[in-house]
């Protein structure tokens, strides 16, 4: 089994190898560079520097979303045609759970991984290990980072934040969590591409045509439509 | 030694994504058809009142390993068969360009098999190769809803703007005209419809531009509708809007023939070809059928499901980019400002 997995979610840019027993390659950059060009380059070189070739391949894994609308779409439109080409199983795990999944197996409490989404908002959830394995406890969703640190203190545990955005929203998050809220170190702030392979391994593969990303929100256009809409139907 | 070579067929496979229709087509030999599929978002967009990019590229997500399946299975082939993978590099909308570019990166890589760039309105030209074979010297009239251009070619793959829009589209007017008369968008269709039925009798300008000058200018003929419409409401009267709709044909028509015609003359082509997703105007096809009717050059208009964006011509063209030796690496991105003369070696 040859799993490889594809985050282009954010912009690290994460590709991985794995098999049930190791992770045979893993390459990880964090750089404002465009996705589109680098991708492919990146798959080639990996699978060539580990003496596979495409068809050695057994299933891929990608990062579903949250994320940048373009940059998801990236990373899931070529893991769809991968997927389809090959004729092998897709998988897609949330962007957010593979942060959450580095830094929380060892962590007594809720892990609160995010992503800036402007405007004082951020895309977030909780997860938390449990008997070894990670659960959703809040699923993935954009709210005021204000707003989520407000909920966070009615748990009675500590929460761990973890996501390259952090600077933006760590002051709001501590004027309202206090010592709750822990966070993340430098080195752990990228999401992993073979915690991303090891989440998707067992999962059960997906409907490939039907497969899409996880914008959480609808286009800006569809919302105003809607609203419009709505404002029609009320008066 | 006595030995022969078989000729092998070429087969290539076309990806476009450029705008709102996610498409898949495989050309054998440069000319004949062997699937062509194509998934339109119009009615999703119809609500907008125009196409809206990002929920384009959401679609184009949706659609293209269904589009990429339907084509292989039309055509029943295997990607072993396959010699070339063209993709519609640019212009177009970027994040609609990128998950097409981004496919037909995986499939080469996947297989192995060659991947070629192509700009799209050199695709559009060659939808004309699908119909008949290419003439040369030639000219090619592209009208669309970005394209207004009338563009030379000596050879195969070589391309040369002599004219070209400084202002909006001949198709983006014709949007922005239906509007003003308040219909439904795409609006294009809607005005050729009402126009067969008026009376081009309202004065409307023509941009001839300065002398010689094979450029176009659609602008000022859009205001003079507007102001036409706003004047008749100030004064209360009523103009009839096939007439209006008529007369602005006219005049569009008018410079679109006008200009073509000079430079099939002055160019001294053997054959003309329509190309883009206006070339479904009847006024425009009516208009240039009489015109070329006099005189002795070959005149080509697609089919209309060939003139409308699909992959069909982008892997027409490809077929003769890939003979020519041009390929795109894995590091190919879209690019929403491509010039056509790329092609040109
Ligand atoms: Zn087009």
């Amino acid at each position: 089994m040859k799993v490889l997995a594809i985050d282009t979610s954010n912009y690290p840019l994460g590709i991985a190898i794995i098999d049930e027993e190791k992770v045979i390659g893993e390459y990880v950059t964090n750089v404002k560079k465009n996705h589109s060009i680098r991708v492919m380059p990146a798959i080639e070189m990996l699978l060539k520097d580990c003496d596979l070739t495409p068809n050695d391949l057994t299933k891929i894994v990608v990062a579903q979303g949250p994320g940048s609308y373009t940059g998801v779409r990236i990373g899931v439109t070529i893991a769809k045609t991968l997927s389809w080409t090959l004729k092998i199983p897709l998988v897609g795990v949330s962007s957010l759970e593979i942060l959450a999944a580095a830094v929380g197996r060892y962590f007594p409490g809720g892990v609160s991984p995010l992503f800036d989404a402007r405007r004082g908002q951020i895309y977030t959830g909780l997860y938390q290990y449990e008997n070894g394995k990670i659960k959703t406890v809040e699923k993935d969703q954009i709210l005021q980072s204000k707003d989520w640190a407000k909920q966070l203190t009615n748990l009675s545990q500590p929460v761990l934040f973890v996501g390259n955005d952090i600077p933006l929203h760590k002051e709001i998050i501590v004027e309202e969590m206090g010592e709750q809220a822990k966070f993340a170190e430098l080195t752990e702030l990228n999401p992993r591409p073979s915690e991303l392979a090891f989440l998707g391994m067992h999962r059960e593969g997906e409907e490939v045509h039907t497969f899409v990303p996880n914008y959480i929100r609808l286009a800006e256009a569809e919302t105003k439509w809607i609203e419009a809409n709505q404002a029609k139907d009320s008066n | 030694m006595g030995e022969f070579i078989m000729e092998k067929d070429q087969y290539i496979l076309g990806i476009e994504t450029s705008c709102d229709e996610t498409a898949v087509a495989i050309i054998k030999n440069g000319r004949e058809i062997v699937a062509n599929v194509v998934a339109s978002q119009i009615e999703s967009h119809k609500r907008f009142g125009g196409v809206v990019p990002e929920i384009a590229s959401r679609h184009h997500v949706e659609q293209l390993t269904i589009v990429l399946e339907e084509a292989m299975s039309q055509a029943t082939l295997e990607f072993k068969d396959i010699d070339g993978i063209a993709v519609t590099e640019g212009p177009g909308l970027v994040g609609a360009l990128l998950i097409g570019v981004n496919a037909a990166k995986a499939l080469s890589f996947a297989h192995q098999i060659p991947l070629v760039p192509v700009h799209h309105i050199a695709g559009h030209i060659y939808a004309n190769r699908l119909v008949t074979e290419m003439k040369f010297p030639l000219l090619s009239l592209v009208v669309s809803g970005g394209h207004t251009e009338l563009v030379y070619m000596k050879e195969h793959g070589h391309f040369e703007v002599i004219g070209e829009t400084r202002d909006d589209a001949a198709g983006e007017a014709y949007d922005k005209v239906a509007r003003t008369l308040n219909m439904p968008y795409p609006g294009g269709p809607h005005i050729d419809r009402l126009a067969q039925v008026g009376e081009p009798i309202i004065n409307l300008p023509r941009a001839w531009l300065e002398e010689g000058s094979y450029d176009f200018s659609f602008s000022g003929l859009k205001s003079a509708v507007i102001n036409t419409v706003h004047n008749a409401e100030q004064r209360g009267e009523t103009i009839k809007p096939e007439d209006l709709a008529a007369s602005f044909q006219e005049s569009v028509i008018d410079v679109l023939v006008t200009k073509t015609l000079k430079a099939t003359e002055e160019y001294k082509v053997n054959q003309v070809l329509l190309a883009g997703g206006v070339a479904a105007n009847k006024g425009l096809r009516n208009r240039l059928e009489e015109a070329f009717g006099e005189i002795n050059v070959e005149l080509v208009i697609p089919p209309l499901s060939l003139c409308t964006d699909n992959a069909a011509m982008i892997a027409a063209a490809g077929s003769i980019f890939f003979e020519k030796g041009q390929r795109a690496g894995l590091n190919l991105n879209a690019n929403p400002g491509l010039d056509i003369t790329i092609h040109n070696q």
